[in-house]
């Protein structure tokens, strides 16, 4: 476990670099001139030159990636070009709402579709299964930003329930969980599905059987354990697509989260806070994949003792 | 139950056949859907005389089913520059389908051929490509997509390029995946043998045994990528201004939602019928691939 | 059919403890309906062994299902015949009643011990489970049960090991395990299907010993699937051999070892290299195991039989006592004679 362990957390840094790297060259090729953006259109050469100088721009790229490596490990990533304040700043601001948001929506999701993943697996090939199989699919084909369009439509202009944007209250939460959600649970519920059905051809299922257990002991818990197993990894990987979904969630709610304030930088060119906000939103990403390697390997007792 | 025992037999095999025919039915159906889509989006617009750049403020914002003034009926009513709604949806349906097709055929073959690669040499190769998967997996693929995007510019080949970078990963895991699956089975080793080549061994028999979940996954990309397209259009980093596409007619209309409430909705109709499609076509495929429906 | 006494010997000894009277299964495939198994009759009594043999297809894993009710679902379903054990019809029972037969009269073993232990538990979660669950034993009582139980089948160091998860261990040392398992409510049956095929040779002597010890023990009856006639030889007292869904020879294994009455038995017994015989060809039986979905017609094994005449293709042959052949033993052969003479 040990030995498992330190190998995740090597590989967890590794992509981090990584990460980090593919930032950096994206966003050095992009052929507007930080200088300009922050001084502005009328600035003389000699204050470009100057700026230049002052952001560390005229040293060789290789320096620029040294220094960015080194901040960024600390959490520096420059200021913003637009309001002047560290870039962090500006994401501990609105790091803890989208954080909020992604939880809720992973409780949400958690509750709906392990439910309704074990029912298909049970009446597997008869009417419940075949809703359950066609809603994921249905789910899984409607775009995001349409789906929350169309429930600020609903719930906020026509009927007037619920706030269509920004943070006011906990109702402001409702919509945006639900849009972030959704293709998640489809996701989750037919892997619970398919995960169960597999399980069931499995040599220690039919022992269970054989030892005249009843049948909810089959299922719970000889084959979820293992089910479990493969579930847990995909959903690590599926968190990633939820924090994808936040950003497209967040600017269709206009919530103040990460994702809208990326989209933001991006449409203005704020490069700071953009590599800040994907650097940041990747290492969330990879810290919970950690987090769901270290779950697995917990959940399979091979990969924990392998001798 | 002594008296109905062969009969049990019989009529899991009729289950079992109308279960194959559904299947059938799930990929007729979705291919006729997609094939509509296709036809749609190449005539439609031409029948209409559809101009992106066209204004005619006189026809703004009329609801579906209203007369222009040049006589013809608006079906889903026009947008907020007069242009006819049901035209501008099949041009960005257009969109949409080329950018999935093109998509699709260049992340597909990079992703296929790494995956083989991949998977069938193993060793350094392999362990470059998974670490290189590893990095780009760890930013969400819309993310990147919006980076890259924003670094690019506007336009659909840039699109094209993005969503490819952003989606080759995923085929060549599923790829590599079902080779190293393969590559234990004693066919495969008999191949090799009996003096299988290289290129033989991928071509021939690595090939052909993968391509059931390769294509299921090409299919299940198909839909992603045309979501991801309206998705990036919809925020405006994807088509340029004067394309439309389904998704920036979405954004467009959002504006106007109250006012008039078709802009935004029935493009996105349009969208959800379409990956919809997409949707049953792949599992219709994984399950007429899928042993255990042969067997039962 | 009333049995005449020389048949009572050759499929019986004692009152029968689990009678499984022309039992027929089938399976619904997509290329149409299998039967595979097609009248099959055998009884074990109690402190017996009766071991069950055939090719892969005879449908010897598929009786065993059938007993236990494990037959999957919805493809197979038995499709005529009588499984009685203890005055009640198993094959009239519904899944949930047959179930519950499961483990506590009737248990039983697994070929391939790796995949049917679960991979998450400890095998003393897994060994205690029985009187857990369906005696309503205790956690502490329980895993001390099963602590003795893993003593008795032959784990060294039970008491650290009762701990581990099957991974941890031997082949042999999970069909211990799972022998364990099988026998911890005290069934008065034991079905071992291919309990050795997936062990050493050297490890397979070791198992068959633990079971025939076991059975001497409990005095229950035992069943074993083989596709083996050697291992199975030292510790069972009668056997049925099967082929394509049939029974095509039954009686005292040493009889038919050294008398085959069936032209398969004998080409079975002929196929097998022995060290006495070194230098000599191999003999196989030609031909290839039929194919359930067209099975030939009369006697399944004709295409491949030296004595095949016309006659055999007729009709399936019944089973039968050879003429003038004392010791108790039937064969489905028209031809038995003949082949007991050579």
């Amino acid at each position: 476990m040990l030995g498992y362990t330190v190998r995740r957390l090597l590989l967890a840094v590794f992509v981090l670099w990584g990460v980090a790297t593919v930032v950096f060259v994206i966003v050095r090729l992009v052929p507007a001139d930080p200088a300009v953006l922050i001084a502005g259109d009328s600035a003389t050469a000699e204050q470009l030159a100057a700026l230049r100088k002052e952001l560390g721009l005229d040293q060789p790229l290789i320096v620029q990636y040294a220094q960015f490596l080194g901040q960024a490990a600390m959490g520096q990533f420059g200021d913003s070009y637009r309001q002047g304040v560290p870039a962090m700043t500006l994401i501990g601001q609105v790091l803890p709402n989208t954080a909020l948001l992604a939880f809720l929506a992973c409780l949400l999701a958690l509750a709906v579709s392990l439910p309704l993943g074990l029912l298909a697996a049970l009446r597997a090939g008869k009417f419940a299964d075949r809703v359950v199989s066609v809603g994921s699919i249905l789910v899984q084909a409607l775009p995001g930003f349409w789906v929350g369009v169309v429930l600020i439509l609903v719930f906020s202009r026509t009927l007037q329930w619920l706030p269509s944007s920004g943070l006011s209250s906990p109702q402001s939460l409702i919509l945006p969980v639900i849009v972030l959600a959704l293709p998640f649970i489809a996701i989750l519920t037919r892997l619970t599905r398919s995960g169960l059905l597999e399980v069931n051809g499995e040599g220690y299922v039919n022992t269970a059987r054989a030892k005249g257990l009843p049948e909810r002991i089959v299922i719970f818990p000889h084959a979820i354990r293992n089910a479990l197993i493969p579930i847990v990894t995909v959903v690590g990987l599926e968190v990633g697509t939820l924090l994808g979904g936040a950003v497209i969630t967040e600017t269709v709610f206009s919530f103040p989260g990460i994702g809208r304030l990326l989209v933001s930088a991006i449409l203005a060119r704020d490069y700071n806070v953009v590599q800040a906000c994907v650097v940041i939103i990747a290492a969330a990403f990879v810290v919970i994949n950690l987090i769901v390697d270290l779950v697995y390997a917990y959940l399979d007792p091979r990969v924990r003792l392998a001798s | 139950m002594s008296a109905a025992p062969v009969t049990i037999a019989l009529q899991t095999m009729q289950v079992a056949r109308r279960t194959r025919k559904a299947v059938a039915l799930r990929m007729a159906l979705p291919l006729i859907v997609i094939g509509l889509y296709v036809l749609g989006a190449i005539f439609v617009p031409i029948l209409y005389d559809f101009d992106p750049l066209r204004v005619d403020v006189t026809s703004r914002l009329l609801p579906p089913g209203s007369t222009l003034p040049n006589g013809s009926v608006a079906i889903f009513g026009t947008d907020q520059v007069g242009q006819d709604l049901f035209a501008q949806m099949m041009e960005g349906a257009r969109v949409s389908l080329v950018v999935g097709a093109g998509t699709l055929l260049f992340a597909g073959f990079v992703g296929v051929l790494l995956g083989m690669l991949a998977g069938h040499f193993g060793g350094k190769l392999d362990m470059v490509l998974m670490r290189i998967a590893d990095i780009q997996l760890a930013f969400p693929a819309i993310l990147l997509a919006i980076l890259i995007a924003s670094v690019l510019g506007q336009g659909i080949w840039n699109i094209i390029i993005v969503l490819s970078i952003a989606n080759w990963v995923i085929i060549a895991r599923v790829t590599r995946g079902q080779v190293l699956s393969l590559k234990t089975r004693e066919f495969v080793e008999a191949s090799r043998t009996l003096g299988a080549g290289n290129t033989h061994l991928i071509a021939r028999t690595l090939l052909p045994g993968a391509m059931a979940p390769i294509l299921v996954i090409l299919t299940v990309e198909f839909g992603q990528v045309i979501l991801a397209e309206a998705a990036l259009s919809f925020l405006g980093v994807g088509v340029p201004l004067g394309v439309p596409s389904l998704g920036s007619t979405i954004a467009n209309g959002t504006a106007h939602m109250t006012t008039a409430w078709w802009i935004s909705t029935l493009p996105g109709v349009a969208l959800l019928i379409l990956v919809l499609a997409t949707g049953i076509l792949g599992d219709a495929i994984r399950d007429h691939y899928d042993p255990r429906l042969r067997s039962a | 059919m009333t049995m005449t006494q020389p048949e009572r010997d050759a499929t019986s000894s004692g009152t029968p403890l689990l009678s499984v009277q022309d039992l027929a299964v089938e399976f619904s495939t997509s290329a149409g309906v299998v039967r595979a198994l097609d009248g099959v009759s055998f009884e074990v009594s109690e402190g017996e062994t009766l071991a069950i043999l055939g090719e892969s297809g005879s449908g010897k894993s598929v009786t065993a299902q059938a007993i236990m009710a494990l037959l999957p679902r919805p493809a197979g379903s038995i499709a005529g015949g009588r499984i009685v054990y203890g005055g009640t019809d198993l094959a009239a029972q519904p899944i949930k009643k047959v179930r519950e037969l499961c483990a506590t009269e009737i248990a039983m073993i697994f070929q391939d011990p790796l995949s049917s232990l679960n991979p998450v538990f400890r095998i003393g979660y897994q060994i205690a489970e029985p009187f857990r669950r369906r005696r309503g034993m205790g956690k502490r009582e329980a895993w001390a049960k099963a602590l003795e139980l893993l003593k008795r089948v032959g784990i060294p160091d039970a008491e650290t090991r009762i701990r581990d998860y099957p991974h941890q261990f031997s082949g042999g040392q999970r069909q211990r395990i799972m022998i364990a398992m099988a026998i911890a409510l005290e069934p008065r049956v034991l079905i071992a299907d291919e309990p050795t095929t997936a062990l050493d040779v050297t490890v397979q002597a070791q198992i068959m010993t633990l079971l025939a010890d076991l059975q001497a023990e409990t005095g229950m009856a035992l069943i074993l699937i083989s596709h083996d006639l050697g291992v199975v030889a030292d510790v069972a007292e009668r056997a049925a051999i099967m082929y394509a869904g049939r029974i095509v020879e039954t009686g005292r294994i040493r009889e038919m070892y050294d008398h085959p009455a069936h032209p398969y038995t004998q080409g079975l017994l002929d196929s097998i290299p022995s060290a006495s015989t070194i230098g000599e060809r191999l003999k196989p039986i030609v031909g290839a195991p039929p194919n359930l979905l067209s099975l030939p017609t009369g006697c399944s094994f004709h295409p491949r039989c030296p004595f095949a005449t016309e006659a055999c293709k007729a009709a399936v042959p019944p089973l039968r006592q050879p003429d003038g052949w004392l010791p108790p033993h039937l064969a489905a052969c028209i031809r038995s004679e003949e082949v007991l003479a050579k």
